[in-house]
């Protein structure tokens, strides 16, 4: 570990503040990656789903 | 050989074969892109030592640069399957053009940002009008542009065609972020990373580096295959394989 201890780590010699922003912006945009086509292919499924009852009517 | 080849271009233009190929190949990229994305953020903020000149500001760089290097990655990527969509009428060349467009804008964003971010103490300013900057902003539109076409073109044929076009055209944009370091002044330091020569930073600042790009790759490739599944299940949605598929209530 490079830091001594973890209020060390979380300040980063005043540069916490930029460096935590930034990897919290990035993970939620790649948290954003992950889940619209989790939700999408839910939608499809569900949207197939019901033309193909309609169909069968 | 070519038979392998044309059997292999016929595999790739079939949306069956490439649901059922990413159905086997999506969880491996997924799990080593994140082992890969795991070690190298830890070791890049924990371990990794303090930059002598930027301080510990520079831990930025284990997310800027992979992003913005997968943001044009991916643009050359979006333009060659255009331009493969537009050559031999491959439909599903296009539709993977269309999914990785919010895919590039999205790591566009990230790359802008946590460089505006690490300028703040690095520069002393948020942003500068400078080549590198700026054509970085260009790609971005250009994202946004084909994103728009599709948004708003209701022709799926005329829709593909424009956004290709449009891709191709805006290719040129990507020699010149690559070379806006060089051509011109600007505050922006030189490419971190050249498959040409030795790496000048130190290795267990640079190792990290590569096992994060090396991750963001790997989540793009799932990332993409996601979108283009979704993609797939509706167009095929009136065929035997995809109602069989949804019948057996599998795969949610």
């Amino acid at each position: 570990m490079f830091f001594d201890s973890f209020t060390e780590f979380m300040h980063m010699g005043g540069h916490g503040i930029f460096v935590w922003l930034s990897y919290g912006i990035t993970c939620l945009i790649i948290a954003q990656n992950f889940i619209a086509p989790v939700l999408k292919r839910k939608k499809v499924i569900k949207d197939i789903e019901r033309q193909m009852r309609r169909e069968q009517k | 050989m070519w038979s392998a080849l044309k059997r292999l271009y016929h595999q790739l233009g079939s949306p069956k074969w490439f649901y059922e190929i990413t159905t086997r190949w999506s969880p491996w990229f997924l799990w080593i892109g994140t082992a890969l994305m795991l070690v190298g953020v830890v070791w890049g903020l924990a371990f990794a030592p303090a930059d002598y000149l930027q301080g510990n500001s520079f831990r930025i760089i284990y997310i800027h640069v992979p992003a913005a290097l997968l943001s044009q990655s991916a643009y050359i990527m979006m333009a060659v399957a255009g331009l493969v969509g537009l050559v031999w009428k491959m439909k599903m060349s296009f539709v993977v053009g269309k999914t990785i467009a919010p895919i590039g804008a999205s790591l566009a964003v990230i790359a802008l940002v946590t460089g505006a971010i690490w300028g703040k103490p690095t520069w002393g300013t948020w942003w500068v009008w400078d080549a590198r900057l700026t054509s970085m902003l260009i790609l971005l539109f250009l994202y946004m542009g084909v994103m728009a076409i599709y948004n708003a073109i209701e022709s799926e044929e005329m829709a593909n065609k424009a956004a290709a076009v449009l891709a191709l055209v805006g290719s040129i944009n990507i020699p010149i972020i690559k070379y806006s370091v060089e051509w011109w002044n600007t505050l922006h330091q030189p490419a971190t990373i050249t498959l040409t020569k030795k790496p000048t930073m130190a290795p267990e600042m640079f190792i990290p580096l590569v096992l994060t790009i090396i991750g963001f790759y790997c989540w793009f490739v799932v990332w993409v295959f996601a979108r283009t599944r979704n993609e797939i299940l509706w167009r095929e949605r009136r065929t035997k394989w995809v109602k069989s598929l949804l019948s057996m209530g599998a795969n949610r």
